[in-house]
């Protein structure tokens, strides 16, 4: 009989990982730390032009792109003259199933039903769940959605409640788990009983999903206006969302457009904390899957992550949870789109963006997402307050994660905070260091590293010397 | 006494995955003392009553073990009452927009 002990699971972990997603990493590796990333994502992906097709079969994609005249205007009032750049927002809550996530989902649900898997299982709490469901109802195929949902007293987030609603709406079996990392095991479990396809986040079909927004945001914005977009914010989360956008827009030839990430502030949360669980009010879009997965993105589900957002980052930017709140808010009262708040977290960072760039320029917020019961300002107010969060209005600047949420008593008081980008690419590298033990560096590990932290050779070869005391070697 | 929950039924069950102590070694100190639950629905495969073992034929048609835990698994999550401090933006809001003019 299997040996079913949590560390037994997890030594299986690569075995059940190749046959759950078929494709073998090892042979993308290069050198000591690196491996061919293009190559991994051109030859297990699909082409561009192949995942519209998919897309298209599944009616997802092709979201409008709508222009907030109202909130453009409030930010001109509160922007020096001449600032307050143009905003628009792209409306993926329009897809399928209400989310930007059915891109990601449409690529993996196919290759499995190509590929004779007879069902898809995510591990998510999140949209993501909703989408592969509503993918595999297209495909014909079985679902199972794995997702960590309540504490140790039974509660659950309302957010997280909801996407659990809709993924059994689509026919999904949902197991729900209390907090804790080992949600990892049951999903190994899960695999390896079923024999499904494992429709992770972060496989190359997943990331090659996202690249048709990037690429649309691209298309429709040259329709319209002439010309590429100044800026695209994206919500940074797990990275699959900031990468495949990024890489959408090289692929439409969009070089000088800037892709900005946004994350809510959750810093001092303890993301695997049964206390501090339901102390938030996101579960998604924050610093706390924000830092650690563009610090590490190899801490996913696959051996090999095809998300990787520091090669694409251009700035790093914070807001905070009453500040997303408010321009939920906002969103309807001004725009007449009532949206779910967590998509709105990089709206909220375009909104201060846009007081600092030129009234001539254009932002571009990538996503929305689907609203209801749960999943909405009020809900989460209510539940954020029944557990003790102190709600308010103030001054946002104020606002400690786990402690209070305020809402901003006016516009002006909204800001984004810039993350230092070159502390989180130094984190990367300590990571690098400290996780592989590498010694000394190869050439080819040397042009892995620099494409990883978008730096040159030259600048990442002193870094790694000066702060690891690691030397390249074979030069 | 609890009431016979007939084959078929829809209802909720639970499983210890995990008990406490057996938990990951990376797992804060708080999540350490409690067990890694789990919680699913499907249809009852036989009669039985809540607090029992039972097996449910999941939506996927895989048979699940755990203890019946709900016999009327419903969704109560909403939106609550509006939050006054929101009520206020929305106000604010329309206000600065349609009174004061754009600068364009």
């Amino acid at each position: 009989m299997k040996d079913n002990s949590y560390q037994a699971v997890m030594d299986r972990k690569n075995e059940i990982m190749k046959q759950a997603v078929g494709i073998d990493y090892e042979r993308f590796a290069t050198g000591k730390v690196s491996f061919d990333y293009e190559k991994m994502m051109s030859e297990v992906g699909y082409d561009l032009d192949k995942i519209r097709e998919i897309q298209a079969e599944t009616a997802v994609g092709n979201t409008p792109l709508i222009e907030l005249r109202n909130i453009t205007k409030l930010a001109r009032k509160l922007a020096p003259a001449g600032k307050g750049a143009r905003i628009f927002l792209k409306d993926e809550a329009a897809n399928p199933s209400g989310s930007f996530k059915a891109r990601r989902a449409s690529v993996s649900v196919y290759h499995a039903q190509k590929n004779g898997y007879t069902g898809a299982v995510a591990a998510t709490s999140g949209n993501y769940g909703a989408a592969v469901a509503s993918q595999s109802v297209m495909r014909n195929l079985d679902c199972i959605i794995v997702q960590e949902v309540f504490d140790s007293r039974g509660i659950g987030q309302p957010e997280i409640l909801e996407k659990g609603r809709k993924c059994e709406a689509y026919g999904a079996e949902v197991l729900q788990l209390s907090v804790g990392p080992e949600l990892f095991y049951t999903f190994l479990r899960v695999l390896e009983d079923t024999g499904y396809f494992n429709a992770s986040l972060y496989t190359p079909f997943g990331i090659a999903g996202v690249e048709t927004l990037g690429y649309e945001i691209s298309g429709q914005m040259k329709e319209r206006e002439g010309r590429n977009p100044d800026a695209v914010v994206v919500t940074h989360a797990g990275g699959g969302n900031l990468t495949g956008t990024a890489r959408g827009l090289q692929k439409a030839g969009a070089a000088e457009t800037k892709v900005i990430a946004a994350s809510v502030d959750l810093s001092g949360l303890h993301m695997a904390s049964d206390h501090d669980f339901n102390r938030k009010s996101f579960t998604t879009g924050h610093t706390g899957f924000g830092i650690p997965f563009a610090t590490w993105p190899d801490r996913a589900d696959v051996p090999r992550n095809a998300a990787r957002a520091l090669r694409y980052m251009e700035r790093y930017l914070t807001v905070k949870q009453g500040e997303v709140f408010y321009l939920t808010e906002a969103l309807a009262r001004l725009e007449g789109m009532e949206r779910g708040p967590a998509g709105n977290t990089s709206l909220a960072a375009a909104f201060v963006l846009a007081q600092e760039m030129d009234e001539d320029q254009i932002i571009v917020v990538q996503e929305t997402e689907y609203t209801g019961a749960g999943k909405h300002p009020s809900a989460q107010l209510n539940f954020a307050r029944k557990n003790g969060i102190e709600i308010r209005t103030g001054n946002p600047e104020e606002e400690v994660a786990g402690e209070s949420i305020i809402i901003p008593a006016e516009p002006a008081l909204i800001k984004a905070r810039d993350l230092d980008l070159d502390r989180i690419k130094l984190s990367y590298l300590r990571n690098i260091v400290e996780k592989t033990c590498i010694k000394e560096l190869e050439p080819v590990d040397l042009e892995f590293l620099a494409a990883e932290v978008n730096k040159t050779t030259a600048e990442v070869e002193g870094i790694m010397e000066q702060e690891f005391n690691i030397k390249m070697v074979n030069k | 006494m609890s009431e016979l929950i007939k084959t078929g039924s829809w209802v909720e069950i639970h499983q210890v995955i995990l008990p406490a102590g057996e938990r990951a070694p990376q797992v804060p100190e708080d999540t350490q003392k409690v067990p890694l639950e789990l919680r699913t629905r499907g249809f009852l495969v036989k009669d039985g009553k809540v607090g029992e073992e039972v097996e449910i034929k999941t939506f996927t048609d895989r048979t699940l073990k755990g203890i019946l835990k709900d016999p009327t698994p419903s969704y109560e999550h909403k939106f609550g009452c509006p939050v006054p401090e929101l009520l206020q933006v929305g106000e604010e809001l329309r206000k600065m927009v349609a009174d004061r003019g754009g600068n364009k």
